[in-house]
């Protein structure tokens, strides 16, 4: 069980100075993946927002070594770092152990890098793959990705006088990784830094690949103010739209379960502009619609779970 | 040792004696064996090698610069969409100095769908910042692919040997290979400019680069490439001191007192030659030029060896659809333009898909570069050499 004492005693290896924006869950999210990882890592990670605020040449915020080789890769880069590090171990060369970690958008996890993820997973790499899952594609300026969910405003999917946002719900990528018998899935939130870090150490520690779908609020894309990131994904867990479980060999268990505290969803929409339409006098279906997935989800995934947990 | 092998069994045998620490390829036809044979090699642990078998060909090239920023000796095998796909990947391996050996047996590229030989995946690959070594025999094709890791490694630029499919990949020939020690005395072991699993020294790979930046990076690697032909002529000359096979960057067959010569690469070298021995019966003072070295280009090379001639045909086994001449035409053409005297340089396609190319097509247009060079004028626009 991580304790925040602990956390803090840990070296940085994610360091001030790094050009995220203010108010950037990502870089939040980072961090506290690296804090909790305990021997080395080694991380990989694709072509995206993380890749352009922490390595600006010739400057770097990692305290680790850390490879940007495209965008769909990241999953296929860093098997061929594995792969290279077990011929190294088998030869002696190298008598370290190593963890290593890729940290992919969910551009470069639910689409673009799909396949290369899928792959690495199905061969067994030895990796911890976190998605810093914002909701859309960031970098280039939020546009609709796979996890962008029902209804919301992006630059590809806009709210227009027809077509209110997305029209489609999120893929469920954690559902999919649990899907390949991957060993540890789970899905975890910035606010809650004490399950993330734990998530982190149970995923490092399995013989073989591990995911984690991590909310990382982006008040670019999102629209809201950059001192309440915090606060967005704690109502985005309170609400069940993002359900804090995780997936241990084929065992699912709910690390936070709101009960009679959960919350409506159209408290969460309402303090981001990019649901801002849904708003609008006729649309109060769009939000129905919205809170009854997010019921279904929940219920299938509370259904999931063995009854003696 | 002399063996009966194809060029694919000729190349996987290569990579086993290299003993590379990781191979992450997918298959296609026609350079599938080598994959396959290569698989069955780690499986009896006769290697060291790590062998990923990943779901693409960019993921292949993905591991492959992975496995080689991770300090790690990195190859793999492909031909024709299998290269088209990892297009990108090509550009970051050698943007990275990463001294990855390709194996490649050329294939068309659709559409249409086409399983046989021609250029069209190598050399739509010409500006991706790799070495191209192109082999007339599966001997050369062994040979070349032990070359290429000492080049690779002592360039640090990204190396791809090509074999014809079909042609050389799939035909039964004798070859001579080595013991495994000269082959890993040859290469010696692979010293890395960093690796990140050096976890004590941790440094970041592929940053983002801005305008006040990138322009160097790209500069530093031309240099890279302009400097890198001395590099592959002495490694191939070690190897010639050692073994006895000598294989040069350009090679000319009967040209010293030719009046027209053909320019072409791979397999066609070796029809070629019987269709210049046939004329040279006949004493008609024909020669050809076999090229090896496709990439760098070797444009001083040219200048050296071409510029005597009245007319030199080049023989392009792609098209290039550029709406002038094919890509080694356009090159030759370049190479030779500022040359007091130089040749007309007619440019010809052949053998697209694997469309055979027999001595009698060579014959043809050799006789024709012989009218060409008579007539002091040759014909501007590309001639389709067996298109029906």
């Amino acid at each position: 069980m991580a304790s925040i004492k602990a956390l803090c005693k840990e070296p940085e290896l994610f360091s001030c100075g790094h050009r995220a924006c203010a108010g950037c869950g990502e870089a939040l999210g980072v961090r506290q993946v690296l804090l909790a990882a305990q021997k080395p890592v080694v991380v990989v990670i694709p072509t995206g927002c993380m890749e352009i605020v922490s390595t600006l040449y010739p400057h770097t915020a990692w305290q680790v070594p850390v490879f940007h080789n495209a965008f769909e890769n990241a999953a296929a880069t860093l098997s061929g770092v594995e792969a290279a590090y077990k011929t190294f171990k088998r030869k002696g060369e190298i008598t370290k152990d190593i963890n290593f970690i890729a940290f992919g958008g969910d551009g470069g996890t639910y689409d673009i890098g799909f396949q290369a993820l899928s792959g690495a997973v199905e061969r067994g790499h030895r990796m911890l793959y976190v998605c810093t899952d914002n909701e859309a594609y960031m970098n280039t300026g939020v546009q609709r990705s796979s996890a962008t969910p029902l209804g919301a405003h992006t630059t590809t999917s806009p709210a227009g006088d027809k077509v209110p946002g997305k029209v489609q719900w999120r893929k469920d990528i954690v559902e999919i990784m649990i899907a390949h018998d991957i060993p540890y899935a789970a899905q975890a939130a910035i606010h809650n830094w004490s399950d993330l870090a734990n998530k982190v150490q149970k995923a490092l520690s399995v013989n073989g690949p591990s995911f984690i779908n991590l909310l990382v609020p982006c008040p670019l894309g999102w629209m809201y103010p950059s001192d309440k990131t915090v606060e967005q994904s704690k109502l985005a867990v309170d609400n069940c739209f993002w359900p804090l479980y995780e997936c241990e060999n084929g065992v699912y268990k709910v690390n936070y379960d709101p009960k009679d505290k959960k919350t409506p969803v159209v408290e969460w929409l309402k303090t981001q502009d990019r649901f801002r339409h849904l708003f609008k006098p006729g649309n109060e279906h769009l939000i129905e619609a919205f809170q009854r997935e997010v019921d279904r989800r929940w219920q299938k995934l509370l259904g999931k779970v063995p009854k003696s947990a | 040792m002399i063996v009966a092998k194809t060029g694919n069994e000729a190349m996987a045998y290569a990579m086993k004696q290299v003993n590379p620490d990781v191979v992450a390829a997918y298959p296609i036809t026609p350079s599938t064996e080598i994959v396959q044979i290569f698989s069955g090699y780690a499986a009896d642990g006769l290697v060291d090698t790590e062998y990923v078998a990943v779901e693409s060909e960019h993921s292949a090239m993905s591991a492959c610069i992975g496995a080689s920023a991770a300090g790690a000796r990195a190859m793999t095998a492909t031909a024709s969409q299998g290269l088209a796909l990892m297009h990108e990947m090509l550009h970051i391996a050698s943007g990275l100095r990463l001294p990855i050996v390709l194996c490649l047996a050329s294939r068309s590229l659709s559409s249409p769908l086409n399983i046989h030989c021609d250029h069209s995946d190598s050399v739509a690959s010409r500006d991706c910042g790799w070495i191209q070594i192109f082999s007339e025999s599966s001997q050369e094709g062994y040979d070349s692919v032990v070359q290429a890791v000492k080049i690779a490694e002592t360039a640090f630029l990204p190396v791809m040997v090509a074999i014809d499919g079909f042609i050389l990949s799939h035909c039964m020939d004798r070859i001579e290979v080595l013991e495994d020690k000269q082959v890993q005395d040859f290469v010696g072991k692979l010293k890395p400019n960093f690796s990140l699993l050096d976890v004590d020294h941790p440094i970041t790979v592929s940053p983002a680069c801005l305008p006040d930046s990138y322009f160097e990076h790209k500069r530093a690697q031309a240099q890279g490439m302009n400097d890198v032909l001395p590099v592959i002529e002495k490694v191939s000359a070690d190897f010639g001191r050692k073994f006895g096979r000598h294989w040069k960057t350009i090679e000319g067959y009967r040209t010293d007192d030719a009046e027209a010569v053909i320019v072409c690469m791979g397999s066609a070298v070796g029809t070629t030659r019987i269709a210049v021995d046939e004329l040279r019966k006949q004493g008609k003072k024909v020669g050809m030029f076999k090229l090896r070295i496709f990439r760098p280009l070797i444009a001083d090379v040219f200048k050296k060896e071409l510029s005597r001639f009245k007319v030199v045909g080049v023989l392009d086994r792609v098209e290039g659809v550029s709406g002038y001449v094919t890509p080694l035409t356009t090159e030759l053409r370049a190479a030779l333009y500022d040359q007091p005297v130089k040749p007309m340089v007619p440019s010809y396609v052949y053998g697209l898909g694997g469309r055979e190319f027999e001595p009698e097509d060579a014959v043809k247009v050799l006789e024709e570069l012989l009218g060409f060079a008579k007539a002091g004028k040759a014909r501007d626009e590309v001639a389709y050499v067996g298109v029906r």
